[in-house]
């Protein structure tokens, strides 16, 4: 579980995040909405410690970021898993090699261990015959795999993902959603999404933290999203006629 | 003031690159791999320029002496002295500015870019020593290549001298007996070891603290060639002075 109690966050004068309070569970998809400009990837960024922030705490299961030292952060930060948005895969390596980048850098696995592993893991992800192609050889919707298969090769305890079916097409951009959630579900890891993909919000938005301006403006589940009557969270969510059409058939069935 | 806060920045890089080292077997494959990519990748350019340019020297020194008291044998001594003193080890450093060090550069700031780097952070990896580290101990191999520079620019020297008419063979070997010391060739060296140190760190530093996109990489690989070179001239001036003065 991670635990964020009072984030504050600056850049010069600029507040970013003014007082975030929530929490992640084990074992759900949490997803971190907004417009672009809310704070989304700061906050989220933050929460991996790639940003210092002013004021507040941030804990992982008990164990709070900022007193840690600076190998106790880097033990932590072993157990997490990132997708980062454009995939950030090594372009030098080939797929296998990317995989096994965190075997090799945090365990004594031999190679053909590690080799095991990043077979197992890329078949998880889907991905049975593009071990040796060049990142730059595999299409988006792989490149998304292949950087899930390596943020969950080490098992981490906590999984990040910033915008992970950004630029995907809406059927790949599904196997994406699902994939996260089944991991999130069979490995019991606590997963952060950040996304403004109201499809994902829909599908696998088990917890959901919205932020507009810095703040939390909201939070809740993909269920109680389509009740609630906050216009802030309307206003963003069902801004399309789509999913307005969506929101009012949910609620008809529901009533 | 923003010159000093770089400056205040690249140190802080340099310290930062020496801490949480990188498991050795990763960082003995990265290391050779820069090698590779940095040296031997390297060698044809310098072979190429450096025998050029000793032939160059040699032509214009010789076309120079047309006084008859001044002996044959000073073209030989002054292509020598030049390419072992200043060519090999000053001029080759700036064209590899212009290699290696947009290289660098560019391949640092395109992680930058693309949230490679982020990703190593994320993974608890200390991204300076993963990245800059290997190149700087690659580049301590970058006196070798000098080396082999010093003895084609001098060969290439004889050449233009003996094919060209300019001089006799003899009177080429002896000028470049002629006087010989020692210490230049260290002077030389040590220059080359503290280049090789600033075209591992300069290009380095502006990669990796760039920001922006794919314009800002090619931006930020000039900028990288220009200060690499007025560190190069600047520094040679400071060793010549102290070493030589």
């Amino acid at each position: 579980m991670i635990e964020v109690k009072n984030l504050h966050k600056s850049f010069g004068d600029a507040h970013i995040l003014k007082g975030i309070s929530t929490s992640f569970s084990k074992g759900k998809t949490n997803l971190i909405i907004g417009q672009s400009g809310s704070g989304k990837t700061v906050f989220l960024k933050c929460l991996l410690g790639l940003f210092d922030y002013e004021e507040g705490s941030i804990s992982y299961d008990g164990k709070i970021f900022s007193k840690l030292t600076e190998d106790q952060k880097r033990n932590l930060r072993a157990e997490i898993g990132m997708v980062f948005q454009g995939s950030a895969l090594f372009d030098s390596m080939t797929i296998a090699e990317n995989v096994m980048f965190p075997l090799q850098m945090f365990t004594k696995m031999n190679k053909s261990e590690m080799e095991d592993r990043a077979n197992f893991v890329l078949k998880r992800v889907n991905l049975h015959d593009a071990h040796k192609k060049m990142p730059s050889e595999a299409s988006g919707g792989m490149q998304k795999r292949v950087a899930i298969a390596r943020a969950i090769v080490n098992n981490p305890k906590y999984l990040f993902c910033d915008e992970p079916n950004s630029g995907l097409d809406p059927k790949t951009a599904i196997v994406i959603d699902n994939l996260i959630q089944e991991i999130t579900d069979e490995y019991q890891i606590t997963t952060v999404i950040n996304s403004h993909d109201m499809n994902s919000v829909m599908e696998i938005g088990e917890k959901i933290v919205f932020l507009k301006d810095g703040h939390k403006a909201w939070e809740g589940s993909k269920e109680t999203i389509f009740k609630t009557d906050n216009a802030v969270v309307t206003d963003f969510v069902y801004s399309s006629n789509l999913f307005k059409k969506v929101r009012k058939m949910y609620i008809e069935e529901n009533s | 003031m923003s010159y000093l806060h770089n400056i205040g920045v690249y140190f802080l890089m340099i310290a930062e690159m020496f801490r949480k080292p990188t498991k050795w077997s990763v960082m003995r494959t990265l290391i050779f791999k820069d090698i590779n990519d940095l040296i031997i990748g390297s060698l044809g350019i310098i072979a190429f320029i450096s025998f050029f340019v000793g032939g160059v020297i040699t032509i214009q020194t010789a076309l120079n002496i047309d006084n008859p008291l001044i002996p044959k044998y000073l073209v030989g001594f002054a292509t020598r002295q030049s390419i072992i003193l200043e060519f090999a080890p000053t001029f080759t450093s700036i064209i590899m500015a212009g290699k290696v060090g947009s290289f660098i550069t560019s391949s640092i700031g395109t992680m930058r870019v693309t949230e490679q780097i982020d990703a190593l952070e994320v993974m608890g990896i200390n991204s300076l020593n993963y990245l800059v580290f290997p190149k700087t101990i690659a580049l301590m191999l970058y006196p070798f290549a000098i080396a082999i520079g010093m003895f084609l620019g001098i060969l290439g020297g004889m050449a233009a001298c003996v094919f060209g008419g300019y001089s006799t063979l003899a009177d080429y070997i002896l000028g470049i007996q002629t006087d010989f010391d020692n210490f230049h060739v260290i002077y030389s060296f040590i220059k080359t070891f503290v280049f090789a140190f600033v075209l591992a760190t300069i290009p380095s530093f502006h990669g990796y603290y760039m920001k922006g996109g794919a314009l800002e990489v090619g931006k930020a690989s000039t900028t990288a060639f220009v200060w690499t070179s007025v560190a190069i001239i600047l520094i040679n001036y400071i060793l010549t002075d102290m070493m030589l003065g």
